[in-house]
């Protein structure tokens, strides 16, 4: 690496992790640079949420190195608290705070991370609401969404930290299937504005549409790295195309 | 009912003692067993030992034992003196704030862990997780075994009798001195007890309502 090119958002090299006897990441590599929307895709228990899980260390790692903007994963600490207000992330489960509503929901972290005034926080708060489509629904509780409503005030609540960088860990899979697209719009309106993404999915549309990049995993190991259209086309490997194979024929 | 009339002013003195022992140790082992839950499920090894062990040692003893120890044997040792009153409360505290901490960490385990992943994955330190997202949540699902706690902890309040600390519990004490109906007495005593738990039961009943919103 010359020293002009910027480090990559974030960069996972030859990491290891294991989960007793099942070896979860093999030697995984993966580098996603500002600005890119990356993709992971692959079948169930190939790793690809474990993966996600572990760039915020949401899950240690037994060996390998995971670094985000140049910073390698501090221990467990003030020191990863602060890496892990730079990276937004957005569950499968939403896990909005059930006790509050959907503004205090989107104002918690940056008033007691950031230390922003209550007025601050409030106005972005439902700036963020509004561009996802939910400023009515601000004084409600959590139970009272929709999914797709909740998971957008997920992403609203991920957002309002100005991260550097979001991961999704399937964030349209708890969804009913006339709410993955209004998720899916907030995402793909993410991605135009240049936010650097990580999306685990199996949302085979947007893989099309937004990403630049396809990675496909299967049994712990990337096993293709690739341009959506390279990978939806022409894939390498037979396990990508078995695994396209059984997806696409429906 | 003579030895209630005829008695109200003891009566009312020594419950009076009991509603004051039984506040002040209500409210300290409340914070002290909070404190001791968030011990027990810190990242850190070594605070998740010293909560079990302090729950270990005053739930496994007999509270007669525990007060034994600060009213007999800790002025031995002469670090501080202290009062039969205070060594009272202490000994009520430490005892029951050992029960409030497995209280309040069953409730903490109410709590899908996705809520605390939630809060990492923003930036909150561990007490700013506990504090802001985790014990709220937990303490709507304690109500019920945290009133049984705080009604134990009142009617511990009479082992304080066997020391010389007078409450109501010493009700039985004066009136055998005076040759009153002892039995009456203690009939009298037990429905005083039956009163004083009433509002917290009451108390729980309002909690409850009020915090079964919105899941």
């Amino acid at each position: 690496m010359t020293a002009a090119s910027a480090p990559p958002m974030i960069r996972v090299a030859g990491v290891d992790k294991f989960f007793g006897p099942l070896h979860v990441l093999k030697n995984v590599q993966l580098e996603v640079p500002k600005g890119q929307v990356v993709v992971v895709l692959g079948p169930s228990g190939s790793g690809k949420s474990t993966l996600c899980r572990t760039i915020n260390r949401l899950e240690p790692i037994d060996s390998g190195v995971i670094e985000v903007d140049g910073q390698p994963l501090p221990a467990e600490g003030k020191e990863l608290a602060r890496l892990r207000a730079d990276v937004g992330m957005v569950f499968q489960s939403f896990n909005l705070f059930a006790h509050k509503t959907i503004g205090e929901n989107v104002m918690l972290a940056p008033m007691k991370v950031r230390k922003t005034p209550a007025a601050d926080a409030r106005k972005t708060a439902m700036e963020l609401l509004e561009r996802v489509g939910i400023a009515n629904q601000a004084d409600k509780f959590p139970a009272q969404l929709s999914g797709g409503q909740q998971q957008r005030a997920a992403i609203a609540r991920a957002l309002a930290m100005k991260p550097k960088v979001m991961l999704f860990d399937e964030p349209t899979s708890a969804l009913d299937p006339e709410m993955v697209q209004e998720v899916l719009d907030v995402m793909t309106g993410l991605a135009k504005d240049g936010m650097t993404m990580l999306v685990v999915t199996h949302e085979m549309g947007f893989a099309r549409k937004a990403a630049d990049r396809v990675i496909f995993m299967s049994d712990g190991e990337v096993v293709e790295d690739s341009t959506p259209e390279e990978f939806f086309s022409a894939p390498k490997s037979n396990r990508a195309k078995d695994f396209l194979g059984k997806i696409l024929t429906h | 009912m003579s030895v209630l009339t005829n008695n109200l002013e003891l009566f009312l003195r020594l419950f009076g003692q009991t509603l004051q022992l039984f506040a002040i140790s209500a409210v300290l082992s409340l914070v002290l067993g909070t404190l001791l839950a968030a011990l027990r499920v810190s990242p850190v090894p070594v605070f998740r030992a010293i909560g079990a062990t302090y729950v270990t040692v005053l739930r496994n003893t007999p509270l007669t034992l525990v007060f034994v120890f600060f009213l007999f044997a800790y002025p031995l040792l002469e670090i501080l003196r202290i009062e039969p009153y205070t060594a009272a409360v202490v000994a009520l505290t430490l005892y029951t704030a050992a029960f409030v901490c497995e209280v309040v960490r069953s409730g903490i385990n109410t709590v899908p862990v996705g809520q605390a992943e939630a809060s990492r994955a923003l930036g909150l330190t561990f007490t700013q997780m506990l504090g802001n997202v985790v014990l709220p949540q937990a303490l709507r699902s304690v109500v019920p075994p945290m009133t049984s706690t705080m009604i134990a902890l009142l009617k511990n309040t009479t082992v304080a009798s066997g020391f010389a600390v007078p409450q109501a519990g010493s009700i039985r004490d004066a009136l055998s001195e005076q040759g009153d109906n002892v039995l009456f007495g203690l009939i009298w005593v037990a429905i005083g007890f039956v009163v004083l738990v009433m509002p917290l039961t009451y108390v729980q009943q309002v909690f409850e309502k009020r915090w079964s919103v919105a899941r």
